[in-house]
């Protein structure tokens, strides 16, 4: 295998193990934040019982995430020195400027809220708390500020091979960026909302702490219902940036091969790559792909077809990725729905099915998560920043295979066992709820 | 260019101050597993670092995430030429951070244990990987115009690993004075002892690192140069002579800021040497990577130049708010306090 397969295949395991972590890590702060707030506030021994359960399952999350963005940083070197050389005036600037303004805030006062439970009041250590959570989304700003640039390079000017900085406000005010922000956002607020409303619903029906636990899925719901609607008009907004900058993506995750006006949208649809044409095309909503994509029933939608095969990405990776994140994000809507409904009605413990499903239900919002990743990452190939540098003409060329190799088979052993570590001790802590009714450690 | 002389000496600082503050918790880790005699002991020497490792390390992040902004030649050159050095250091990080958090979350002897291993192991294997590869650096690598011909094991040389070697004694002091001044009773005292042994092993190993870099790299050709320099490494050297002093004088504190002093010295010294090359090559000088041939273009430098000098002294300034809040020694009652 190739050094530039590899590396893929390196890039592709740590990134989706890294945000495995980030979303909880980024929903569950500003929760957590809020639940201890709240104890400041009424006084209520419920909140600072949940304060303590939510955010040790929190910090074991948290450790995993930030060992896991140690790679992240270093990983461009690496592996994609050609890449770096190419960027480096202008992807560094917002990686540097994310550790300077968010991690060093997020973990020094992590650190602190940790170990000040009995050294400060109640109100003060909840604002800590904050301070941690508002650290966490500058620090996704920043790095989708990064990634934003590399599917709409703008700002900049090509000097003798390598791209230069030469607009920082173009960078900062990339549209594509704040958009990527608000979906992830909301898509990270999704994940917590479920988390919480899955482990609840496994000690319901484990009829543990009833109190503590109606309140938190409750709460779970409620986050739920708001942030999977909300990720629902982000996600239109991101389609609308893809079909605006990056057509050759939105026709691979559309499967769209011929260009179109007033295209339809087919609810079932199955792409046939090998004779660049769909198989299945059918139950078509007519003009609803051109509403959805530009917001207008008439607009042309480009197929595959006009690109040069060499420009396309993989189409059933794109489509796919695409159609089952959707698909679970109405699935999310109706569940919030449902549990809101439950929650109000006192009705979690009657219906035992539906406890069940939220528990199992944790996992959803992970995968989409991730289906999100892959299309934004393998929707922009084979270009490595859109339109500018191709991906095989990033890798490195000091490092041969078998180093790449043996990095690769480490990273799989050591992040499989992390992994392995991180599920035992959130099943082992989540289990634990009697002791959340102590004050402290 | 005079931006260029800038960014070198913050990148320089950005170094120092990643190991000034992740080498005492190198050290700790290192030590702990010695020191500490009982479960109170280990819990109370994991506590002395416990609410600061990562936010030392971010410093780390940020001279990684610094390198690739300002000189992402360097960036490019330094990670990929060294991918197998990186890639352990990487290693040893993440398993020491892992069983910092995950130490005190499960009750078992195996578990803890393992964790205090695995702490013990990858706060070694850290500074010995980054000492070896700083060694390297300051020998210069073998690279020439069309790349890097040095392979893994050649790094492995004499001085790279006499610089691997004065990295994790000048850590174990560091470590050492460190749990002397946070923790108290037995453990301190052991530890103080141990300091003071440490001491002359530093001195021995820095005599030997000093007349080394004599003849294995090229760092001394700016000091003969302009010798007025020589005040940096006469510096570091009288720094870590205070260590003693204060020590013997058993201000555990003094003593322990002598030995940031001597950390940053020591970095500085080497420093000033390499300059202007932030990676020399050891076959064709032309091939050298300085600040000027390396750097991003003025605009990012600029830009990069504000954001330092506004966010940095922040940074500096809760850090230092943070460390003041934990300075009263622990007691046994933190022990296992945090987790
Ligand atoms: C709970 C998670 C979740 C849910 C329910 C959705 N998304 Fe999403 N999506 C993400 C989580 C996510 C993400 C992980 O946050 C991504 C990856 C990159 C990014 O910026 O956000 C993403 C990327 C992403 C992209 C690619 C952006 C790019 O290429 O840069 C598009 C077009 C959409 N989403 C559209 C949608 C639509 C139309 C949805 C629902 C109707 C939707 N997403 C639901
Ligand atoms: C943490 C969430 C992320 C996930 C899960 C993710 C996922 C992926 C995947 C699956 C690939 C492989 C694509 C391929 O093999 O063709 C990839 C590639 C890549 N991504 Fe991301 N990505 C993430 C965030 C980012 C961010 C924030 C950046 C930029 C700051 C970024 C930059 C890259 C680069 C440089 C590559 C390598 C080149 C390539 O194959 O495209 N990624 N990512
Ligand atoms: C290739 C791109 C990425 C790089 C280089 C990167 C780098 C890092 C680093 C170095 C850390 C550790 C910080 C510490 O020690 O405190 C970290 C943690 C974190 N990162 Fe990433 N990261 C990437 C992708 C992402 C993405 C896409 C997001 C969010 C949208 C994100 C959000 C976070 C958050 C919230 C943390 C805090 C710790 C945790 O994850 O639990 N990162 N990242």
């Amino acid at each position: 295998m190739s050094v530039e397969l590899l590396s893929r295949i390196q890039f592709a395991t740590v990134a989706i193990f890294h945000f495995l972590f980030v979303p909880l890590t980024l929903g569950l702060s500003a929760l957590v934040a809020f639940m201890e707030t709240r104890y400041a506030q009424t006084g209520d021994e419920v909140y600072l019982r949940m304060t303590k359960y939510w955010s040790r399952l929190f910090l074991i999350n948290f450790a995993v995430g930030v060992v896991t963005g140690l790679t992240m940083e270093f990983q461009f070197g690496m592996n994609w020195a050609e890449y770096s050389k190419f960027v480096g005036d202008i992807f560094g600037a917002p990686l540097a400027i994310e550790a300077t303004v968010a991690f060093f805030l997020e973990s020094t006062f992590l650190g602190l809220w940790m170990f000040s439970w009995k050294r400060v009041s109640k109100g003060v250590h909840a604002a800590i708390m904050w301070v941690v959570a508002v650290a966490s989304t500058m620090s996704a700003l920043w790095i989708l500020l990064a990634n934003g640039w590399m599917q709409k390079p703008r700002g900049f000017e090509i000097v003798a091979g390598r791209a230069v900085l030469t607009d920082f406000g173009a960078l900062l005010w990339n549209p594509y960026a704040w958009i990527k922000l608000f979906h992830t956002s909301m898509a990270a607020f999704t994940l917590a909302g479920f988390f919480i409303m899955g482990i609840s619903a496994i000690q319901l029906l484990r009829r543990k702490q009833a109190e503590l636990f109606k309140k938190s899925f409750r709460l779970g719901a409620l986050v739920g219902i708001a942030a999977s609607v909300l990720v629902i008009f982000a996600g239109d907004f991101s389609g609308r940036q893809v079909a605006e900058y990056q057509p050759t993506k939105l026709a691979a995750m559309e499967s769209q091969w011929k260009t179109e006006s007033a295209a339809p949208f087919y609810l079932l649809e199955l792409p046939q790559p090998s004779r660049e044409r769909n198989s299945v095309e059918a139950i078509a909503i007519p003009k609803m792909l051109s509403l959805l994509s530009y917001h207008d029933p008439e607009a042309t939608v480009k197929g595959l077809l006009d690109f040069p095969a060499d420009q396309r990405p993989n189409v059933p990776v794109s489509f796919w990725s695409f159609r089952l994140m959707v698909t679970l994000a109405f699935l999310f809507v109706l569940l919030a729905l449902v549990s809101v409904y439950l929650s109000y009605k006192d009705g979690l413990e009657r219906n035992r099915w539906f406890l069940w499903i939220m528990s199992f239900a944790i996992i959803l919002p992970y995968a989409a998560c991730e289906l999100g990743w892959v299309l934004a990452e393998l929707g922009r190939q084979p270009w490595i920043v859109y339109g500018l540098l191709r991906t095989r003409d990033a890798v490195s060329k000091s490092i041969s295979p078998g180093d790449v190799l043996i990095s690769l088979v480490g990273f799989i052993l050591l992040y499989g066992g992390l992994a392995a570590v991180d599920v035992f001790l959130i099943a082992k802590y989540s289990a634990k709820a009697e002791e959340a009714k102590g004050v402290a450690k | 260019m005079t931006l260029q002389v800038l960014w070198f000496v913050l990148w320089g600082t950005l170094w120092a101050v990643y190991f000034m503050l992740d080498g005492f918790d190198f050290g700790a880790g290192m030590l702990r597993n010695f020191l500490a005699r009982d479960e109170t002991e280990r819990g109370l020497a994991l506590a002395a670092i416990g609410p600061v490792w990562n936010g030392n390390e971010v410093w780390l992040i940020t001279a990684g995430g610094a390198t690739f902004a300002a000189f992402p030649v360097v960036y490019a050159s330094m990670f990929s030429f060294l991918y197998l050095p990186l890639l352990l250091i990487l290693f040893s990080l993440i398993v020491r951070g892992v069983s910092i958090e995950f130490r005190n979350k499960s009750e078992g002897r195996r578990w803890r244990s393992f964790w205090d291993w695995a702490l013990c192991v990858s706060s070694f294997t850290a500074p010995l990987v980054l000492g070896l590869g700083f060694g390297n650096i300051f020998e210069g690598l073998a690279m020439t115009s069309s790349g890097y011909s040095g392979g893994f094991w050649p790094l492995f040389n004499p001085y790279g690993l006499l610089t691997a070697a004065l990295f994790i004694v000048l850590f174990l002091q560091h470590g050492a004075l460190w749990l002397e001044f946070r923790t108290g009773g037995e453990l301190a005292r052991r530890s103080r002892s141990l300091a003071s042994v440490l001491w002359f092993i530093v001195m021995g190993v820095a005599v030997l690192f000093l007349v080394a870099t004599a003849f294995s790299t090229k760092l001394y050709d700016n000091y003969l140069a302009r010798p007025a320099w020589l005040l940096v490494p006469l510096l570091a050297v009288l720094s870590l002579a205070a260590v003693k002093l204060f020590h013997s004088m058993e201000r555990a504190l003094p003593a322990f800021a002598a030995s940031c002093g001597t950390v940053l010295l020591v970095v500085a010294t080497a420093l000033v040497g390499l300059f202007p090359n932030l990676i020399p090559s050891s076959l064709d000088p032309a091939a050298s990577l300085t600040a000027f041939n390396s750097s991003s273009g003025p605009y990012t430098l600029r830009l990069m130049t504000i954001v330092a000098l506004i966010f940095v002294p922040i940074v500096i300034v809760y850090q230092f708010l943070v460390y003041r809040f934990f300075r009263a020694k622990l007691t046994k009652a933190d022990a296992g306090e945090g987790y």
